[in-house]
């Protein structure tokens, strides 16, 4: 009977879709996703992403090697010193250069270093994301201007750097490196515990964070997730200590895993990722000799013979690849990048669907995309 | 007919428009320092140093960001019901001026005093919620309209444990009207009687606001300012004004009914002036307290806050009141009430804390089957 006059007398009751993008605040970027909402409650979301294409593979194919690498900047901007790396391991790969000690220590320095800034803007964006009002970006921007202060040292530059050169580095580092990296360390360490009390113990960051956006580890190999998002669903699987490169096999670091792959464990993840970065850095600071920066016999212009090469790093936000085919010449035949975002934005949807819409903002966030190297 | 206006013999209705006209006055002057103070102390917890350009130490800041907003152009959305988004306004700005009329500043220094003071304080401030929603509904934008519908159910949930707590105060103060209420505290506050009410109207204090951690219906980082968000000019700076203007007498009132306002300590032996600092600075601290807040908490996300509304804050004003109800009944001595109250307030912690580290079950994916079919 109830049920009969229940259906008599129902009104109709439609989803709504929400556009939320380009341009929203907490879409990091350009990022679009449509929403369909059945009150406060997600029950699709479509995400598209396209919206900072600047054909950055297609135009490495017009430039020679060299000026390839301020586009792998413009693609990672956070983390540029990582996207770099790849690049110019690809093209020494192909070309069978060998980088001097020195050098490789230095990149592995400001690589971990780029790693502590972009795990920074990550703490910072998070924390509004949650709702802090602008606390955790302040004192996240305290350090990550610390360390972006130190790059432009080194590189006359604060985003692209540019710095990387096959087969080494472009200059020498400033006289006062050692000291200076040391004083990044030290006031990073502070800004990490300080983020590490402004919100992980902070009860209404645990009650919105904790079993939010939960991806188990079968789902996250599923989509091709790698990077802190990976190991946050509890899967060691970590670039730097599967395959060593550069020198990161003769440094002692631990493999941060998580739990149950929630909202709060990537957070927690990428949080106890920096302390990790800050002891490789240490021990690199401990074995950095004076030495060549570049091989004795470099060309002018690179000619690479042909070939092809697939080089993958562990930046921060996973597994950066670029993929390089060489017909020799200059220039590259094709270039590839693996984007580490755009896999792991893939899982955005199973996440996402049956939380509420405040929950969306923070499992795009917890995801940490960076809209430049998603679009590339 | 004649009344008395600080000392001055005129006309009744003379006596009322120079009141409104001095609320408005002091009201708008009064915001615009809670905006600089607000920015200036922000800045402080954010390392920053916030206004400093506009007059000596940024002090003008708040009057030119007035003067450009008025100059702004008054935008109106194509598809938006003119009538209803053009009144929505007035529906959240004036009940936030006309709760100013009874509250007491010093001792016989208020607007009017009204025999149902407090009443009259809580029936006016939940009109703005009327004005919040027309906002989100005739904007013609979702973001707007969850916002809106945010706001309208956050606000009828906590005007409830609101009013309970107030009632509660008033069953010990023996009155309702704020004057008398006040002028009852000269030797202990209300607060010492009664902390859990205090506790729970603070709680409900700043989800009436709107504030962190209960701003989920301007939320930025969601709906992108909600019901705010296709005002400009004038307009959005009247939520704005009206959004200061009820911290400003929320804590006020707090100060008010449960710090002793002018009276606590040694108020009837102090001058006006004395009073009045009394009644500012207890009123300061609260406000520093609410922006303490702001700058350091997440904000909830709407289940968690209905049910910390309907679960927790709710079921413990009642049992104040009944706690209250049988001390004054059977003349129980009131250290009673301290306990009771005390025993509340760690109880409120104790819920909080339990509440957020209980492991909880992953939401049940409602449609997700269904849309997976679909897609």
């Amino acid at each position: 009977m109830t049920t009969e006059l229940a259906r008599e007398h129902e009104y109709e009751t439609q989803d709504i879709m929400l556009n939320m993008g380009p341009q929203h605040p907490s879409t990091h970027g350009v990022f679009r996703m449509v929403l369909t909402i059945d009150g406060e409650v997600v029950r699709d979301v479509v995400p598209y992403v396209g919206y900072l294409h600047r054909g950055a593979e297609k135009l490495c194919e017009t430039m020679d090697y060299r000026q390839g690498i301020g586009f792998m900047d413009r693609t990672e901007y956070l983390a540029a010193f990582n996207a770099e790396l790849s690049y110019v391991q690809a093209v020494e790969q192909v070309a069978g250069l060998e980088v001097p000690d020195r050098a490789q220590w230095i990149r592995m320095i400001l690589c971990e270093l780029n790693r502590l800034s972009s795990h920074f803007m990550f703490t910072g964006a998070f924390g509004t994301d949650v709702g802090v009002f602008g606390t955790a970006f302040t004192f996240s921007f305290r350090e990550r201007e610390n360390v972006q202060d130190l790059f432009e040292e080194v590189t006359g530059d604060r985003m692209m750097y540019a710095y990387f050169r096959p087969g080494g580095l472009a200059w020498e580092v400033t006289d006062n490196f050692e000291q200076r990296v040391h004083e990044v360390l030290a006031s990073s360490r502070q800004g990490i515990s300080d983020m590490d009390g402004l919100l992980s113990d902070n009860e209404i960051f645990l009650a919105r964070t904790k079993n939010i956006g939960i991806i188990s580890a079968e789902e996250a190999i599923e989509w091709g997730m790698s990077g802190p998002s990976l190991r946050a669903s509890g899967v060691p699987m970590d670039i730097r200590k599967d395959e060593p490169y550069l020198k990161y096999g003769e440094v002692d670091f631990d493999v941060v895993t998580g739990e149950t792959g929630d909202v709060f464990d990537r957070f927690r993840c990428r949080l106890d990722e920096m302390r990790q970065s800050v002891r490789i850095i240490e021990q690199c600071l401990q074995r950095l000799e004076p030495g060549p920066i570049l091989p004795d016999r470099m060309p002018r212009m690179l000619r690479v013979p042909p070939g092809e090469a697939y080089v993958r790093t562990e930046a921060p936000r996973g597994e950066y690849g670029v993929y390089l085919v060489s017909e020799g010449g200059n220039r590259p035949y094709r270039l590839k990048i693996r984007s580490a975002c755009l896999s792991n934005l893939q899982a955005l949807r199973d996440m996402v669907i049956g939380n509420y819409i405040a929950d969306a903002v923070i499992i795009l966030g917890s995801i940490d995309i960076v809209l430049g190297e998603v679009d590339r | 007919m004649n009344n008395d206006l600080f000392g001055f013999e005129i006309n009744i209705w003379l006596d009322a428009a120079a009141r409104m006209g001095l609320i408005t006055g002091v009201m708008t002057v009064v915001v615009m320092g809670l905006i600089y103070i607000e920015r200036k102390i922000i800045a402080r917890f954010q390392m920053r140093l916030g206004p400093t350009r506009t007059g000596p130490m940024g002090l003008m800041q708040s009057l030119a960001d007035a003067l450009k907003l008025v100059g702004k152009e008054d935008l109106r959305p194509a598809g938006a019901d003119p009538w209803v988004f053009e009144l929505a306004v007035y529906f959240v700005f004036v009940p936030v001026f006309m709760m100013f009329v009874a509250i007491p500043f010093a001792l016989n220094w208020e607007v009017r005093v009204l025999e149902l003071g407090l009443f009259y304080v809580v029936a006016v401030s939940s009109i703005n919620i009327v004005g919040l929603v027309m906002a989100g509904w005739a904007s013609d934008n979702r973001y707007a309209m969850i916002g809106g519908l945010r706001a309208a159910a956050q606000a009828i949930s906590y005007e409830i444990p609101l009013v309970l707590a107030l009632l509660a105060v008033a069953m010990v103060a023996g009155s309702l009207n704020l004057t008398e209420i006040v002028a009852g505290q000269g030797r202990v506050p209300l607060i010492v009687w009664q902390p859990l009410a205090f506790a729970i109207f603070y709680i409900a204090m700043l989800a009436e606001m709107g504030r962190t951690p209960f701003d989920i219906a301007v939320g930025e980082s969601e709906t992108a300012g909600g019901p705010h968000i296709e005002y400009s000019g004038i307009r959005w700076s009247m939520f704005f004004l009206a959004e200061y203007a009820a911290l400003f007498l929320l804590c006020l009132i707090a100060s008010a009914v449960f710090l002793g306002g002018w009276a606590w300590p040694l108020g009837e032996d102090l001058g006006r002036g004395w009073q009045f600092a009394l009644t500012a600075i207890k009123t300061g601290l609260l406000i520093f307290s609410v922006f303490w807040v702001r700058v350091t908490m997440p904000r909830l996300r709407i289940d968690q806050l209905m049910s910390f509304s309907w679960k927790v804050l709710l079921p413990l004003s009642f049992v104040q009141i009944l706690v209250n109800g049988l001390v004054l009944v059977y003349d129980w001595p009131d250290l009673l009430l301290l306990a009771t109250g005390g025993a509340g307030v760690v109880l409120l912690f104790v819920v909080i804390d339990r509440g957020v580290r209980r492991p909880r079950p992953r939401p049940a994916p409602l449609a997700a089957a269904e849309s997976e079919a679909v897609a």
